[in-house]
């Protein structure tokens, strides 16, 4: 049987009990991500903060459908990014997309993946890996919209103090 | 009479084969595509090894016998789907070009009596594929023409009770599946023809999953095209038939330009040659042309009634050992009439993708997700779902396999 090999106890763990899940206010950019082949959704909300003039994760807050991979995949995210550097979490889903197009886990940084290390048997199930990426797309993309308004925010203020 | 299941599965070689580390292969996903049976993968490989040339355009014997070839695939077509004029069968690449090949062509200006335009209507159902659904959303954005569907009821039977509204003196086209790929329900599609045909509109049925199951008779069944494709009928992929009435290929102007489906080319104007060739553009799949007559020839030397018998079998197995399984829902109808060999469904706290992770994980392969029918999911108000389907080489066992993989699936996720 392989199947353990991909549903590892933590992932069923978080599927029954997701964390950081429901939409919450207030919020910086929400987007809506779908998987086209099986109709897979989350709606994901991210709120950045200042952590001595870095941008960083204050909250991510979700709401999802779908299969137990991407629901647990992106309630492992959550406890992984919340709280870091945007710049440290950008490099912690640069990581777990690598882990994700591996095939065999193989390289996985459990150092900086912690958790999420355990998806490396998904790796395995080409037709899986993007139920595993579908929360930590729409976080990037969240994120990536949320950096770009709070930098026309910022390049507004200096053209300001320019003046 | 009963079919030999045990002699046919002989002839399907990968069905030897094994998956997931030794389990013999359970194939339940014939719907999405068929297997191939020895006699056809014989034929496309002699055709390449012996026959190959271009068609219509080499003067040379290979190029005579490559001709002869695909148009002999063209009349096993026509007589498989009983049509006695194969210059009614227009061969494309799958039903998905076949049913374009339609809705641009009615859009052209050029149609004349036949355009489709504003003021107009097109008429499809909320359990098409989106092969079904997407070309007539693209026509009518492209026209102004507006698009209508027939619901579906919760038994999964196609809603009638507006049909004179959804039918009416603006209606050009009614698109309908003879066959739902998710529900499996077979349509009153001669009925629905002939009141189309009263309002003066015309019909296409999409027959990609039921012409696999010898269940075509275009004179009977009153549509003006029909459209299927090879690959769900054992059949290479790449391969697909557009059907139509012979005076409406005549009038309808060509999809796609190119080589060989003309008659004259001048620098600003060019005439075309007469169907079906008016709509082969290019070189067409020609080796899948000759495997499909093939796969023709193989379906025509089975008893179709005794295959649609024993197909009837698995799926009335199917339901039975569903229906006793706790939290699993079937889509479509429960009962044997009008309704074919796919059979979806949803398990109670189990995503479709976790149950045949847990199937496939035994060697059962079934489709998870929405099927290409979107829309006919949310009116389940499901997000996606299981489908199994079963052909000619299924078996009982592979039905206990499959109802057992379902159970393990619920142990594994501790449903029950």
């Amino acid at each position: 049987m392989q199947l353990e090999s991909m549903y590892q106890e933590i992932i069923l763990d978080h599927y029954r009990h997701p964390h950081h899940k429901g939409l919450r206010e207030p919020f910086d950019t929400q987007v809506h991500h779908v998987n086209p082949t099986c109709g897979d959704e989350v709606t994901l909300r991210v709120t950045l903060k200042d952590a001595g003039g870095e941008p960083a994760v204050a909250d991510i807050s979700y709401d999802a459908l779908g299969c137990s991979i991407s629901q647990a995949s992106v309630s492992v995210m959550t406890d992984l990014l919340i709280g870091k550097q945007v710049s440290e979490a950008m490099d912690v889903s640069a990581k777990f997309l690598e882990l994700m197009r591996s095939r065999d886990g193989a390289e996985a940084d459990e150092d900086a993946l912690g958790d999420a290390v355990v998806f490396a048997g998904v790796a395995k199930y080409p037709a899986r890996i993007k139920c595993a990426l579908l929360g930590w797309m729409a976080w990037k993309d969240a994120t990536a919209q949320a950096l770009e308004t709070s930098g026309e925010t910022s390049d507004g203020s200096n053209d300001d103090a320019g003046t | 009479m009963n079919l030999d299941v045990a002699v046919i599965r002989k002839d399907f070689p990968i069905l030897d084969r094994t998956v997931r580390g030794g389990r013999p292969l359970v194939y339940l996903d014939s719907a999405n595509t068929s297997q191939k049976p020895r006699q056809v993968i014989e034929t496309v490989t002699d055709f390449y090894e012996r026959h190959n040339a271009n068609i219509h355009r080499a003067n040379h014997e290979l190029g005579e016998e490559a001709t002869a070839a695909y148009e002999d695939g063209r009349i096993k077509v026509a007589r498989f789907i009983g049509s006695s004029d194969e210059t009614e069968v227009v061969f494309t690449k799958n039903i998905s070009e076949a049913i374009n090949l339609v809705a641009y062509s009615l859009g052209n200006a050029a149609a004349g009596r036949l355009r489709i335009g504003e003021g107009d209507e097109v008429v499809i159902t909320e359990m098409e594929h989106h092969s079904n659904i997407v070309p007539w959303q693209l026509l009518c954005q492209r026209t102004g023409a507006r698009l209508r569907w027939f619901g579906v009821t919760p038994g999964g039977r196609l809603d009638m009770t507006n049909v004179d509204d959804l039918i009416n003196e603006r209606t050009k086209i009614v698109a309908i599946a003879h066959q739902s790929n998710v529900l499996g329900t077979i349509n009153p599609v001669t009925e629905i023809a002939a009141r189309a045909h009263a309002a003066g509109a015309l019909v296409l049925v999409d027959a990609a999953q039921s012409v696999p199951h010898g269940l075509m008779d275009v004179g009977a069944l009153g549509a003006d095209f029909v459209g299927f494709t090879g690959h769900k009928m054992c059949g290479p992929t790449g391969i697909g038939v557009l059907w139509a009435r012979r005076e409406l290929l005549e009038e309808m102007p060509p999809f796609l330009g190119g080589g060989e489906m003309i008659e004259s080319v001048w620098m600003d104007r060019s005439t075309y040659a007469p169907p079906p060739h008016k709509f082969e553009a290019g070189t067409m799949p020609i080796a899948e042309a000759v495997g499909l007559g093939a796969a023709v020839d193989y379906l025509t030397n089975l008893d179709l009634a005794t295959v649609r018998a024993h197909e009837q079998n698995l799926v009335r197995r199917a339901l039975q050992l569903l229906g006793e399984i706790d939290g699993l829902r079937i889509l479509g109808p429960t009962e044997l009439a009008d309704r074919g060999s796919a059979v979806s469904f949803t398990l109670e706290g189990i995503h479709p993708h976790d149950v045949s992770q847990v199937l496939d994980d035994r060697g059962v392969a079934v489709r998870a997700g929405h099927h290409c029918a979107w829309p006919l999911h949310r009116a389940f108000g499901v997000q996606a779902s299981t489908r199994a389907s079963f052909y000619l080489y299924n078996t009982a066992d592979e039905v206990e396999a499959l109802a057992d993989g379902i159970r393990m699936a619920q142990k594994f996720f501790r449903v029950t």
